[in-house]
């Protein structure tokens, strides 16, 4: 799976970095690169629209580009058994459009899924739900950002080099989110994710793309959320999301950046949180 | 500061022309190498200290990026400057009101920190003889912003005021502290923890008191983070102790030390407390940034320009304590 989405990743990258060449920057109506994108991330299936399964929660003007927050809602059809396998967050404009691809552990049953990204430009977002029987659903967004691909990381560039791949979990007093008996936590790890597009004034070179790709969360040997991550996802990248407790007394975190380097970090589920 | 430009569209065709005009009307469409332009103008605020206060604004074309205070310093021998605004047009403006004060060589070019509106002039400053002076890391600041921002002013500001703009790199580095000598006159520089940015200097003219705080202090103007919150937060604790009569903020009307600090420090405590309290119940991101410093809203120009986006900035630093 995770060659598949890494191969996604480098065709999204190539289809619109075409679309975003200095020529077509310039003209006001930038070209919709949504239709190549089905062709190209979801081999021209059918997507279902206005079915519910999916939901973006978006603002509609980017506080900071760099760091744009976006939250996911699933909610599988009722009765009838089928369940959201994963779905996909397409940042149209973007370099690289695939955002991420999030999988959902067998019976984890995440209902809903936030991140933050960067947006580079005025553009529509999608996410695309797949079900258990293979069907697509997918629900859009617009939103008006500019610039957050470029923008410069580390605010604090010292401590950002001091703390890489620190890790934490935070874990949330449980909030109404339906359907009941889920909990909600956020992985968060420390990290520059260069996106490969911030250039060097003086050396005139782009800074490599440096990036988490690749985060498991597991409750024991029960995956409960699988993410391939791109470069549109921002500095010290982190995931909120809700499960289905099995029970287990750890949560554990597993994440590999772009590099080959390795992050793991292991939490006792906190009983308060558990209520 | 104007390291932001509204996502939306701030600038309509039909504000775009209007601004144009308005330029042209004032002959800023003639070629900036021309000579006459207006010198910026100063105020002395002390004996040999001039300051031009910079527009309450965000940089645009019309401004020519003059939003930010800029400043020099006349000792017996020579001159400081503080800050070079932000274009080259401002910065050629700067220097031809120090050549209205004084004819003595100028020495050195401060720049506070990395931020467009107050390097963006340095290029109509440099010449032979004049050295660049910043925090140790402002060159490795300037290097990863410099084309960001060349490539984001250029399309809000135009081709015709940022063609010319170069990124120049401080060669005389401050770490701690230094002191800059105008022959009779003395600047004390200190460069400070992450705050404001991670490249905030000062200058302190001893024979005056006069601070020159930059981006470390706002008056009027909200202020902005691009740094860290709880540094800045230890920073203006110990910056209140420099024995200074009166600071140029980075934005803002001159003003009596360190009384001038006060809504700063109070601005900057609530956005901290207000965000540190919704981390607490577990608010997103995205619900913070809708509360967090609300009730400071009616004390700060430029407060729905830079509010959110420092409220997610403090969130993203305060989610790790």
């Amino acid at each position: 799976m995770a060659t598949t989405a890494v191969r996604w990743l480098c065709v999204g990258f190539m289809a619109v970095s075409t679309a975003n060449s200095p020529a077509f920057a310039a003209s006001p109506e930038p070209v919709d690169p949504w239709p190549d994108l089905v062709r190209d991330v979801f081999d021209r299936r059918p997507l279902v629209e206005g079915t519910g399964v999916v939901a973006i929660e978006m603002p509609d003007r980017a506080e900071d580009a760099a760091v744009v927050p976006v939250t996911l809602w699933l909610r599988a059809p009722e009765a009838d058994g089928r369940t959201v396998r994963a779905v996909t967050l397409v940042i149209d404009q973007n370099p690289a459009p695939v955002a991420a691809k999030f999988q959902l552990g067998a019976g984890a049953g995440a209902a809903m899924i936030s991140t933050r990204v960067r947006v580079d430009s005025y553009t529509n977002v999608h996410a695309v739900a797949e079900l258990s029987d293979g069907t697509l659903h997918v629900a859009e967004t617009f939103i008006k950002a500019s610039g957050g691909c470029s923008a410069p990381a580390a605010k604090n560039a010292d401590e950002a080099k001091a703390n890489l791949g620190q890790m934490r979990l935070r874990q949330f007093a449980q909030r109404h989110i339906p359907p009941d008996g889920l909990r909600e936590v956020q992985i968060m790890i420390r990290h520059p994710n260069n996106s490969g597009l911030q250039m060097d004034q003086i050396t005139r070179l782009y800074t490599p793309a440096f990036f988490v790709r690749d985060l498991r969360i597991w409750q024991a040997d029960q995956l409960v959320l699988k993410v391939d991550a791109g470069i549109s996802i921002s500095e010290n990248p982190t995931v909120r999301f809700t499960y289905r407790p099995d029970g287990a007394r750890t949560l554990r975190a597993e994440a590999v950046d772009s590099d080959g380097h390795d992050f793991t970090g292991e939490w006792p589920v906190e009983a308060g949180a558990m209520e | 500061m104007g390291i932001r430009d509204r996502t939306g569209p701030a600038v309509t065709l039909a504000t775009l022309s209007a601004v144009l005009t308005f330029a042209c009307a004032r002959g800023l469409c003639q070629p900036v190498a021309q000579p006459s332009l207006d010198p910026l103008t100063v105020t002395e605020i002390a004996g040999g200290v001039f300051v031009h206060e910079g527009a309450l604004a965000l940089m645009t074309r019309a401004n020519a990026g003059a939003i930010a205070n800029v400043g020099f310093v006349v000792g017996e021998d020579a001159v400081a400057v503080i800050d070079a605004g932000g274009s080259t047009q401002e910065g050629r403006r700067l220097l031809a009101a120090i050549r209205r004060v004084t004819a003595k060589p100028i020495r050195y070019v401060v720049n506070t920190h990395a931020h467009p509106d107050h390097v963006f002039g340095n290029a109509a400053l440099a010449r032979d003889g004049v050295v660049f002076v910043g925090h140790r890391n402002l060159p490795r600041a300037l290097a990863a912003r410099g084309q960001f921002y060349l490539d984001r002013f250029r399309r809000l500001m135009g081709e015709e005021l940022i063609g010319d703009v170069k990124i120049i790199l401080p060669t005389r580095l401050v770490d701690g502290e230094d002191t800059l000598d105008l022959g009779g006159r003395s600047l004390r520089l200190r460069a400070w923890p992450a705050a404001h940015t991670d490249a905030d200097l000062t200058v302190f003219d001893q024979s005056s008191a006069t601070l020159f705080a930059g981006d470390l202090v706002f008056v009027k103007h909200v202020p902005v983070l691009d740094g860290s919150i709880k540094g800045w937060l230890g920073v203006i604790d110990e910056l209140a102790r420099m024995p200074a009569a009166r600071v140029v903020p980075g934005h803002g009307p001159v003003g009596p030390w360190p009384d001038a600090l006060a809504p700063e420090r109070r601005y900057l405590q609530r956005l901290a407390q207000d965000v540190r309290g919704l981390i607490d119940r577990g608010t997103t991101l995205r619900a913070a940034t809708e509360s967090a410093g609300a009730s400071e809203s009616e004390r700060w120009d430029l407060f729905q320009e830079y509010n959110a986006r420092n409220a997610t900035a403090a969130f993203s630093e305060l989610e790790w304590d």
